[in-house]
């Protein structure tokens, strides 16, 4: 395999040269920070008033958390650091659950979010030879745009159809020798419960790549996707806080992301103490971004459940990675008093050869007891008619999922297509049990 | 002389059976047998039809999980003791039915008895030999 890079000065430098670099970017960003009201109030409190202040990396940890509800309450422009005139793009959050979050770019700032892309893009092994089919939504949402820049920028062509109507976006990836997906992991599975129906078999297929972010997923599912569609698929994370997609990317290794230190401080953290953690160890990632100056943000703790791996990696990069995000500080189901990550459940059921592309975990009260149920579609190709099967599977699911959470669940089995999907980020978990 | 029965995966949801009957039926797939096993979640629904490969394109157009079983197909007399003797002579020969739906034919005096074998060929042999006559597709057609 040949390792390429969009530039290996950046992705090869060594430890202490990326440290000079967020040092220096970090005081850059704080004095911008200092810049807005709210950011100059909370630094003053951590006796921060300049820049100056921060004479070493270790001075991030005086520097105060955010977290969403900051970027909420000051909606919509509070945490702006530039003139609006020199604002180039506005992303937002849906606001589905309260006031949106937003955030701003001036040209630079565009400019070094889709550099990042490009070098995420390229360190998959793509080229200017690829097709890129966007199946991300485009609009307000970071993900479509994002990842369409930098495939540009990386002289892809760029299919921009966004997400939605399946029929039509199998047609185009058969019209145009699609090679590149960018993709919800559920809404591929999807595409390919419905492959039959259009009469098309994956191996007409000329998918070599999918980039496959938004919302989290299993080992399992990547490796069911990469069998399915005889592809590579690669894991990305991003957040629209800290602009979206690029903050971490796979390389052609695919063993967690790298994230980009050169523009992004990492940071592990306890989330019941906020204390730091070593590499290695399970908690909130905390990123503090160092390439944006129109909405400036630092130690913003994203919920996000991961650890980070020191070990160089053998693509050359020295960035660190981060493992695949294993849930949230706020997704954690307490089911009779046992804490159950959804992602613990949809590692077990994926592992299944039988079980097919989605699945959605439903929670009700029995009595006073809270009642699991999770149910799956079965994989049509390997339905033999025969019931005995059908039972010994339900009955192997179960006890798979027991040994893993503890809780003894039910399995509903149904057919493919009949679970809801989504044709964006899936929703996986329905808790119908009453509040107390 | 074996024939085709198709499987429906059903989940255990109001109107399902009634779909994919209907389905058959614009389709004018006329079902000649069929039986319904269930459990408290999902039902596999199995049935033989005048034309099995046209049934299952149908169902996988529209995304209905199904499979194609080698069954054997065998008419018995419509009398007490018909299918008692049938079963026997089976045992007798070690031939294993895994499982079996029956039908009474309209126009005859015989009842149609579908059978799920480990060995449908041989277990076909001993039907004919035992002056049964062992329906091919032309006849589920004709039926």
């Amino acid at each position: 395999m040949d390792i390429t890079y969009w530039n290996k000065d950046l992705e090869t430098m060594d430890r202490s040269a990326i440290e000079s670099m967020q040092l220096k970017r970090l005081q850059a960003l704080v004095e911008k920070s200092l810049k807005t009201e709210f950011f100059k109030k909370r630094l003053a409190r951590a006796g921060i008033s300049s820049a100056e202040d921060i004479t070493s990396l270790d001075d991030l940890r005086r520097l105060p958390f955010n977290v969403k509800d900051d970027l909420r309450q000051n909606f919509p422009t509070g945490l702006l650091a530039v003139d609006m005139q020199e604002v180039v793009r506005v992303h937002s959050s849906s606001g589905t659950t309260g006031i949106p979050t937003v955030i701003y770019l001036t040209q630079q700032d565009m400019d070094n979010w889709t550099d990042l892309l490009a070098r995420s893009i390229v360190a998959t092994g793509c080229s200017s030879k690829d097709v890129f089919q966007n199946m991300m939504s485009y609009g307000l949402f970071t993900g479509g745009l994002g990842l369409h820049y930098g495939a540009e920028r990386v002289g892809m062509t760029v299919i921009p159809v966004g997400g939605g109507n399946t029929q039509r976006q199998v047609q185009i990836m058969k019209d145009f020798r699609t090679t590149v997906l960018h993709i919800t992991p559920s809404y591929l599975l999807h595409i390919h419960s419905k492959l039959d129906s259009f009469n098309t078999r994956p191996e007409e297929l000329h998918i070599e790549r999918a980039f496959l972010g938004a919302e989290p997923y299993s080992e399992n599912t990547r490796l069911k996707l990469e069998a399915l569609f005889g592809m590579h698929a690669f894991n990305s994370y991003g957040l629209s806080e800290m602009n979206g997609p690029g903050v971490a990317f796979e390389c052609m290794y695919k063993r967690g992301m790298h994230v980009w230190e050169d523009a992004y401080i990492l940071e592990i953290i306890d989330p019941e103490t906020g204390q730091q953690l070593p590499d290695g160890e399970l908690g909130e990632v905390v990123l503090t971004n160092l390439v944006r100056s129109a909405m400036p943000l630092f130690r913003y703790r994203t919920r996000d459940l991961a650890y980070v791996n020191p070990e160089p990696c053998r693509c050359g990069r020295t960035h660190r990675r981060l493992s695949r995000i294993q849930g949230r500080t706020d997704d954690m189901l307490i089911v009779n008093g046992v804490n159950v990550f959804p992602s613990q459940i949809e590692e077990v059921i994926m592992a299944v050869p039988e079980v097919g592309t989605n699945y959605l975990i439903h929670l009700t009260k029995d009595g006073s007891l809270d009642k699991l149920t999770v149910k799956v579609e079965i994989y049509s190709k390997l339905f033999t008619g025969d019931m005995r099967e059908l039972d010994a599977l339900k009955g192997m699911i179960k006890e798979k999922l027991k040994a893993s959470i503890t809780i003894n669940p039910v399995i509903e089995l149904h057919e493919p297509g009949a679970l809801p999907h989504s044709e964006g980020k899936a929703k996986r978990v329905l808790d119908e049990r009453e509040m107390l | 002389m074996k024939i085709t029965q198709i499987s429906v995966f059903l989940e255990n949801r109001k109107g399902r059976l009634s779909e994919v009957c209907s389905m058959l039926g614009q389709a004018d797939v006329n079902i000649r047998a069929l039986t319904i096993a269930e459990t408290e979640s999902f039902g596999v629904l199995r049935m033989v039809v005048d034309k099995p490969s046209e049934a299952a394109d149908l169902f996988r157009k529209n995304g209905i999980t199904a499979n194609l079983t080698d069954v054997v197909a065998a008419e018995v007399p419509d009398k007490p003791g018909g299918l008692a003797a049938v079963l026997k002579t089976l045992s007798d020969h070690d031939v294993n039915v895994e499982y079996m739906y029956g039908f009474v034919e309209k126009n005859s005096e015989n009842a149609l008895l579908v059978f799920r074998f480990d060995n449908p060929e041989l277990a076909a042999q001993v039907l004919r030999e035992n002056g049964l006559k062992v329906i091919d597709e032309k006849g589920i057609q004709g039926l």
